[in-house]
């Protein structure tokens, strides 16, 4: 076992964190001060140069800045916040990571260890508050501790399935000194990251695959965790198998992929979520066949067999039945798999999911992007913003309709260009989350769209971007609405629209207030050059665009329903 | 309603603070509702054991609940078995009125048909042992209640061993050393 030395020294426990956070090669943290954390803030004074630190304007937006960083850089988020209320507004963006695999370490202060239990000054318990949502939680009470403590998050945090790790450190565990010496964690006796393939797996996998005439592949977002999308490509063109992917397995494999067959899903595309229950062979890979992919699972592809590769145990038969799992890291297996392929092709079967795209593109698509009348749609400007950056941005979404949008019509030509919070669904992810996306890859592009509801959640954030002039591109995408609550009123609620109309302030003067560019688009035939004013503009920018406010996202699999019943809208039907 | 079978769980978790939360809210978002917990330091220096005991209404539920215990990070293994597959044990205390006790003439009788123990004797009190599954252990209540009365009573967690030879956890830590030693495939049956 490889082990990194450094020497042992003295020094403070704050200072040890700090030490220990450079060690694991964080260069990048998001946080919020308080009374329970100061001392690693004040040790946190001396490193400004090796570790640059941004004040965010709410613990829940540290968080998702952190998301957002993790996933666009293949690194681990890092977020230090304060105890108590400081912790407890962690907890969301902590529950979302975990839902969406994504790799954080959040430190969080604590109060005295001789005060603990004792209901001190701004005193949680955060270890019982997050153990439930969290990969690890750990409570640190010497300053000896520190070191293993975050050797240890960073270890768990980062392998295997990726999740959030919070360290809870006692402030005199912080203050009091200690010896240093880092040492990293390569392994864990209790924990193992990663099954190692099993033979037997691969070779049914295999088979089974060579024997399809009708295989449909699912990506997630386990391949791009994976780093393996090299070796899907590999996989799926090999033996020609056509593919849909997940809200998070998005842009895996660049867009225009000639198998990619598009997303799954309530708001998907068609073809994938019709063809998922008529194909043969299904193949999800490091995805986890979430309700809001499967549908119904009493009608979910029951007339194929399934292979599902994952490297969670947990995962396998948990929400479909599996006729051969393949565990292990993707990364391994794919390869393993792949070499047992026969060469083939599928091109009758492929060509039968095109008579669907076209279908939707009749029905849906067109009108989406293509209106020349009437009020500006969500699509629409998803899809001009996309061509406008050529594809090559990373798209950040909020949650509801203008995250169904974005992901539908946004088009990718780079693995890591989503960032959305996917199985939490959390509102107000997508300002902080972009903040995040920005620092992970400071020379791509970020592109924020946002509804005006979602907006509202996080909208201090706007302070965050204007202290350290982060050039994101915000996209509103206002309906006046909370849009997806309001289209299921209109759908399933008799148009009872209970509290989802919503009175909005002058986004732009609240632009303005802050120093960001600002800018709102009312009419279609000024939306071009908004959208290019926008990207010439160097720094951050909110362009707000008018859109109409009784906006539909179709097609639609109602909650519950099986992927074979869409509805298509405005009067079509399959 | 559909019959729920009783499953032991068996949990080999490192020996750290907040273990046991991790696992009961596992079974509480399940609705799984513990029905006896005990834990103790396993045959393994520095790993707990918890043998939990709980209803479930299908096998599929109990393997699922399983996996997620599993997966936590202190977690080295985590395991279901029916009784069938289990030697199984719990211990129980009664006090009673010694006064009452003696007064009695079939002591001796009930000693022997329990199979129970005095541990303690006093003036007012005494104490009888018995060790059993729950329905001997609950026999000797119910006689004891219906005639002379029972002042207290306890009744410990489950404790469970396996029928088969060694302690699993013990194939399985060795199986895992030899993977990653030589890092092949293998094939691992649990």
């Amino acid at each position: 076992m490889k082990e990194v030395k450094t020497k042992t020294a003295v020094i403070t426990g704050s200072e040890a964190l700090i030490r220990s956070l450079i060690s694991e090669g964080v260069d990048t943290l998001f946080g919020y001060p308080g009374g329970a954390i100061m001392p690693v803030f004040d040790s946190m004074y001396d490193y400004k140069d090796k570790m640059k630190h941004i004040l965010v304007r709410h613990e829940q937006g540290a968080i998702h800045a952190a998301q957002g960083y993790a996933r666009v850089s293949k690194k681990v988020g890092v977020a230090l916040v304060t105890s108590g209320p400081g912790a407890t507004n962690a907890i969301t963006g902590i529950t979302d990571a975990m839902m969406d695999s994504t790799p954080l370490v959040v430190i969080s202060g604590q109060v005295n260890s001789t005060l603990l239990g004792t209901d001190a000054f701004q005193e949680a318990d955060v270890i019982g508050v997050s153990q439930p949502v969290t990969k690890w939680a750990y409570q640190i009470r010497r300053p000896e501790d520190i070191a293993w403590a975050v050797s240890r998050a960073f270890y768990i945090a980062s392998s295997g399935r990726p999740g959030p790790v919070i360290l809870d450190i006692a402030k005199d565990a912080q203050m009091l000194s200690c010896e240093y010496q880092y040492d990293k964690t390569t392994s864990l006796r209790s924990y193992r990251p990663a099954p190692t393939p099993r033979l037997e797996q691969i070779e049914a996998a295999a088979e089974l695959i060579n024997q399809a005439k009708k295989p449909f592949a699912l990506v997630g977002q386990g391949v791009i965790l994976g780093n393996a999308e090299k070796e899907l490509i590999a996989f799926l063109e090999k033996a020609q198998i056509p593919f849909g992917w997940t809200i998070l397995g998005l842009s895996a494999v660049p867009s225009d992929h000639p198998l990619n067959r598009g997303m799954l899903g309530m708001h998907g595309n068609v073809g994938p979520n019709i063809k998922t229950n008529e194909c043969d062979v299904l193949i999800a890979i490091g995805m986890r066949f979430d309700d809001r992919v499967t549908g119904d699972l009493n009608t979910y592809a029951k007339q194929a067999k399934v292979i599902h590769f994952d490297i969670d145990r947990a995962e396998i038969d948990k929400n479909v039945k599996t006729t051969v799992s393949v565990l292990g890291d993707v990364k391994r297996t794919l390869p393993l798999v792949t070499e047992r392929l026969n060469e083939n092709s599928h091109t009758d079967w492929v060509d039968e999911f095109k008579e669907y795209e076209k279908k939707e593109y009749d029905c849906i698509i067109k009108n989406e992007l293509y209106s020349e009348t009437g009020p500006i749609k969500m699509g629409e400007v998803v899809n001009k913003v996309s061509e406008a950056t050529e594809n090559k941005a990373i798209c950040v979404t909020d949650v509801g309709q203008n995250q169904m949008m974005g992901t539908r019509y946004f088009k990718f030509t780079e693995s890591r260009s989503v960032v959305t919070s996917g199985g939490l669904g959390t509102m107000g992810f997508a300002l902080p989350a972009g903040i995040g996306a920005k620092y992970g890859a400071p020379d791509r592009t970020v592109c924020i769209f946002v509804g005006d509801g979602g907006l509202q959640m996080t909208i201090q954030e706007l302070g965050t971007i204007m202290e350290y002039d982060i050039p994101v591109k915000i996209i509103l995408l206002n309906n006046n609405y909370l849009g997806m609550v309001r289209q299921w009123q209109e759908l399933f609620y008799k148009e009872r629209y209970s509290e989802t109309f919503m009175q909005n302030p002058d986004f732009i003067k609240i632009a303005d207030a802050y120093g960001i560019e600002a800018r709102k688009v009312v009419n279609r035939e000024d939306l071009d050059n908004a959208i290019a004013e926008m990207f010439e503009y160097e720094g951050a920018y909110l362009l707000e665009v008018e859109v109409e406010t009784k906006g539909m996202v179709y097609p639609m699999v109602p909650a519950g329903g099986s992927v074979s019943n869409i509805i298509l809208g405005n009067g079509y039907s399959l | 309603m559909q019959e729920k079978t009783f499953y032991t769980v068996t949990v080999f978790s490192e020996n750290t603070v907040g273990v046991l939360n991790q696992i009961t809210t596992i079974f509480t978002r399940r609705q799984l509702n513990i029905e006896s917990l005990s834990v103790s330091p396993s045959a393994i220096s520095g790993i707990h054991k918890f043998t939990i005991t709980a209803f479930a209404d299908t096998e599929d539920a109990m393997r699922k609940l399983v996996k997620q215990i599993d997966k936590r990070v202190d977690v080295l293994k985590a395991y279901y078995n029916t009784d069938e597959d289990l030697v199984y044990q719990e211990i129980a205390l009664y006090k009673i009125e010694t006064a009452k006790l003696v007064a009695t003439s079939n002591v001796e009788e009930l000693l022997r048909k329990h199979n129970a123990r005095i541990l303690d004797v006093s003036d007012h009190s005494t104490v009888l042992q018995k060790t059993g599954h729950y329905e001997e252990t609950q026999a000797l209540f119910d006689e004891l209640s219906e005639s002379i009365g029972v002042l207290q009573f306890i009744r410990s967690g489950r404790v469970a061993i396996t029928k088969s030879r060694v302690e699993r956890l013990s194939d399985l830590l060795a199986r895992r050393e030899l993977a990653d030693l030589q890092d092949i495939l293998i094939d691992e049956t649990k």
